[in-house]
């Protein structure tokens, strides 16, 4: 029935040592990622370079190193499957065996489809609350998994995939997709079963990747998603018919309505699982070099999808893969030669013959009314892709996006603060007066109002990313930005994680996960800080009022605009400089899908919301809070021998103000004095924190609010150098600005992207990047003013 | 002759793709999209800046840029 019998049996007539002598090539054919051009070599050495290949590689090279894993997978009492081979072992970190179920195992059934399919809204309708997000190991690709009841009432565990469009990958998404798939993946068992979510109302695009799913040896299921849309149109499916020629099961669903999840839950409880029972048929030839490569690949159920995935890929592809063994690679040579002889073309000749399978079904089961009428999604696009009213629209949407997250998110940021102050000060008169009582308030508690309070940033902003997504204006954003951003060599994707880090780099960088190539979602990750974040704002205001007390508000407002100007100027610089350089690649491709809009689920974005919020909090939130405690500590220790000392003095004793002292020649040339020093490293728990130290260096009086501003700008005016000159002229303090804007001094800035990229390299690369840059931005503004006679 | 590409598409106008001029993996791409040789494609809009575009192909919406548009080849419906 199965053409990998062919496979199999041609396998094990050859030699089996023959497989076992040369075990990492057979592993990572796919893992070459195709459409890059080859990595320039100083990528290589930064961290992340390396994350690619090794999900792919472990887990058929331990299969092999481990005869005796296989025996993990024989415990799995799946219904018999007499063709197949014994799916993949899992080898992994976690080698706990499935839970048991009521049928005896615990069934892991993998959703996997288009991007925009309404995938993650069939899985939220699934699993309601019981699921959790991580990571996939080694790339920093979310991982969400669930589970639901079947219709017997036994647990069954759902993966979500990320969307992908082939198997054929081309982004880290779609690599963990097919390498769960192939079962490749290290910490993830192969999955029992494949539900293939497709959006009805494009059926055609969609199903290319099904034909590819049909190949995999699995259990294929198709979620006919959005039926009530196509309906809607007037278009009719035949179901019955389209599961005839699929040969899978194919179930109706409304997913935000929960439609059709009885029949889905029932499908899926079934025991044995059907397997498909047509496979797209591909030309003779192709399938026959296809068996031949299939030969060569570890035996799992899926070497023959892999095999025509192989074919497929570009000769300049199969060079640049370092993974390929030398005799796969001369085989897969030989079978691309005698494919031409054929008058085929390896690359194009399986997605022709895919496409017009899938285009005969179509044609078949679908029938679509002839209608000349504009949808909706048309009338809206005329307006919101015009050349005057998109832009308006575009601009009063983001205005919209960046206001409500200045505006409504100061409102519990106050309370935060608040809140913090009532408890520091109830703690204060419950505590006695010493280290401990400044280690809890000053250290602990500022730590955990530090780290909540970017809380409201995140969630207010993930709501509008999501409401923009969902909708599909995200796609139209892009459209509009492409040709912006593709001049410094960026997708217009990128667009969106640059625009909120105005309001705070945390939510941006997290927001560049709709970035799909690695190394621009770097660039972006990189040059997102150098955008003038909300922290920013309290300091410029400040130095504004020292320097330039008496001028009019108009010329306060035109320096403060030229500091976000300088931030964007090189942020773009350097987003052109890195892809020039570090993270050489192309422009990326855009072959962006434009979603009919649609109205967004508010359930999905709430969900979202509580993810993003959880992940930040776990995952950044104790390094935050760390960072904070030591950041105490150095400002805090050693103390001064006499007991009487001012807070002034105890800071200028401890490390931080020996720190700046010590930083004073360094800083010196910018114009900064060891004091501004002090205030530089305090700022590193956050920029703002720069006011409240410089208030203490100066001994003003924090605890009159009103009065601090004002008293502290007049004390750092009247504040002379030795030799009598004021520090704070206008040259220091545009030094002074200058180095704000661009220096990354914000370490929870550090800890979210350290675990967006899944290393300490990145993060610490940016921070030197960014600090050169900033030394050498105020030493040329102070020096160069300087030559120029100001003072 | 040169053949036309879908980047000299007038708004509106469809045409039938006959060929490409573009690298192997950018072509596959292209096909996985559904952009096989054959297919009709009708081009929708140009972005307000001129690029990228946005195609109507297989009763979905895409959008590319003209540097590839322009090596996608196409002939009269």
């Amino acid at each position: 029935m199965l053409p990998p019998r062919a496979a199999v049996t041609r396998k094990r007539d050859s030699d089996p040592e023959q497989a076992k002598d040369s075990p990492p090539k057979k592993d990572a054919p796919l893992a070459a990622e195709p459409p890059l051009a080859a990595e320039p070599p100083l990528a290589a050495e930064l961290p992340i370079a390396a994350e690619l290949p090794i999900a792919a590689e472990l887990p058929i090279a331990a299969a092999i190193a481990q005869p005796d894993a296989v025996s993990l997978s024989e415990k799995e009492p799946v219904e018999p499957k007499p063709v197949l081979p014994p799916p993949l072992p899992k080898l992994t970190a976690n080698p706990e065996t499935p839970a048991q179920g009521s049928h005896g195992f615990k069934r892991l059934i993998a959703v996997a489809g288009n991007p925009n399919c309404g995938k993650t809204t069939l899985f939220n309708a699934l699993t309601g609350l019981r699921q959790k997000v991580g990571n996939y190991p080694g790339v920093t690709v979310e991982k969400k998994e669930g589970t639901f009841l079947g219709s017997h009432g036994e647990p069954l565990d759902l993966l979500d995939l990320p969307g992908c469009y082939s198997l054929q990958s081309r982004s880290p998404d779609e690599a963990v997709s097919r390498d769960v798939l192939l079962g490749r993946q290290t910490d993830t068992q192969r999955p029992d079963a494949v539900l293939a979510v497709v959006d009805a109302t494009n059926l055609e695009r969609n199903l290319y990747l099904v034909s590819q799913l049909l190949e995999l040896g699995l259990p294929v299921f198709l979620g006919l998603n959005m039926v009530d849309l196509v309906e809607k149109r007037g278009a009719v499916i035949d179901v019955a018919l389209l599961s005839e020629k699929l040969g899978i099961p194919v179930l109706p669903l409304v997913a935000p309505k929960g439609t059709g999840l009885i029949a889905l839950k029932q499908a899926l409880s079934q025991s044995p699982l059907p397997h498909p029972k047509v496979r797209p048929p591909l030309p003779e030839a192709l399938r026959q070099e296809a068996e031949c490569i299939a030969s060569l690949l570890p035996d799992n159920g899926a070497q023959l999808s892999e095999a025509v995935l192989l074919l497929g890929l570009a000769p300049e592809q199969l060079t640049t893969s370092t993974g390929l063994s030398e005799e796969l690679l001369s085989s897969l040579a030989t079978s691309r030669q005698r494919l031409e002889a054929a008058g085929l073309e390896p690359v194009s000749a399986a997605v022709d013959a895919r496409y017009d399978w899938i285009h005969e079904i179509c044609s078949t089961c679908v029938r679509t009314p002839e209608s000349g009428d504009l949808t909706t999604s048309d009338k809206l696009d005329t307006v919101l892709t015009h050349g005057v009213w998109g832009w308006v629209a575009f601009i009063g949407a983001m205005a919209l996006m960046f206001f409500s997250i200045f505006t409504i998110a100061k409102i519990p940021t106050d309370w935060i603060a608040a809140a913090q102050s009532a408890f520091g000060t109830w703690l204060e008169t419950l505590l006695p007066e010493g280290d401990f009582r400044s280690l809890l308030v000053d250290g602990v508690l500022a730590g955990v109002a530090g780290v909540v309070v970017f809380l409201p940033q995140i969630l207010i902003l993930t709501f509008f990313l999501g409401l923009l997504e969902d909708s599909g204006y995200m796609a139209r954003a892009a459209f509009l930005m492409d040709r912006l951003m593709s001049r410094v060599g960026l997708h217009g994707k990128s667009f969106i994680p640059m625009l909120s880090s105005f309001a705070c780099a945390i939510p941006g960088i997290m927001a560049t996960r709709t970035i799909e190539q690695r190394k621009d979602r770097l660039v972006t990750i990189l040059v997102a800080p150098l955008m003038s974040c909300s922290a920013r704002l309290p300091v410029y205001t400040l130095l504004i009022a020292v320097l330039l007390p008496d001028v009019a508000v108009w010329t306060k407002s035109l320096i403060l605009l030229s500091m976000y100007l300088i931030g964007i100027g090189a942020a773009f610089l350097m987003a052109w400089l890195f892809k020039k350089t570090l993270l050489r690649s192309e422009t990326p491709i855009l072959l962006m899908e434009m979603p009919p809009y649609r109205a967004p689920s508010l359930t999905g974005i709430l969900l979202r919301m509580r993810e993003r919020a959880w992940l930040f909090l776990k995952r950044a939130g104790t390094v935050i809070l760390a960072l904070s405690v030591v950041l105490w500590a150095l400002m805090t220790y050693p103390k001064p021998a006499k007991p009487d000392a001012t807070r002034a003095e105890q800071l200028s004793h401890s490390i931080a103000g020996r720190l700046g002292h010590a930083l004073e020649p360094v800083i010196a040339p910018l114009g900064f004095d060891w004091k501004i020093g002090i205030g530089l490293i305090g700022s590193l728990a956050a920029r703002e924190v720069f006011v409240s130290t410089m208030g203490i260096v100066y001994s003003v009086d924090n605890d009159a609010p009103d009065a601090t501003e004002t008293s502290l700008s007049d004390a750092m005016r009247a504040e002379k150098r030795p030799d009598g000159t004021p520090v704070y002229t206008l040259l220091t303090g545009l030094s002074l600005m200058v180095f704000y804007v661009l220096a990354m001094q914000c370490l929870s800035t550090l800890a979210v992207v350290r675990r967006e990229t899944n290393s300490w390299g990145w993060p610490a690369f940016q921070f030197v990047y960014m600090t050169a840059l900033a030394y050498a931005a105020a030493f040329l503004v102070y020096q160069g003013g300087r030559l120029l006679g100001l003072h | 002759m040169n053949p036309r590409s879908l980047a000299s598409l007038a708004v509106g106008d469809s045409g039938r793709i006959s060929g490409f001029g573009l690298p192997a993996g950018l072509r596959q791409r292209l096909l996985e999209m559904g952009l096989t040789k054959g297919s009709l494609c009708t081009l929708v809009r140009f972005a307000p800046l001129g690029d990228p575009l946005e195609v109507e192909i297989r009763g979905y919406r895409l959008s590319l840029r003209k540097a590839e548009a322009e090596g996608v080849f196409i002939e009269a419906p």
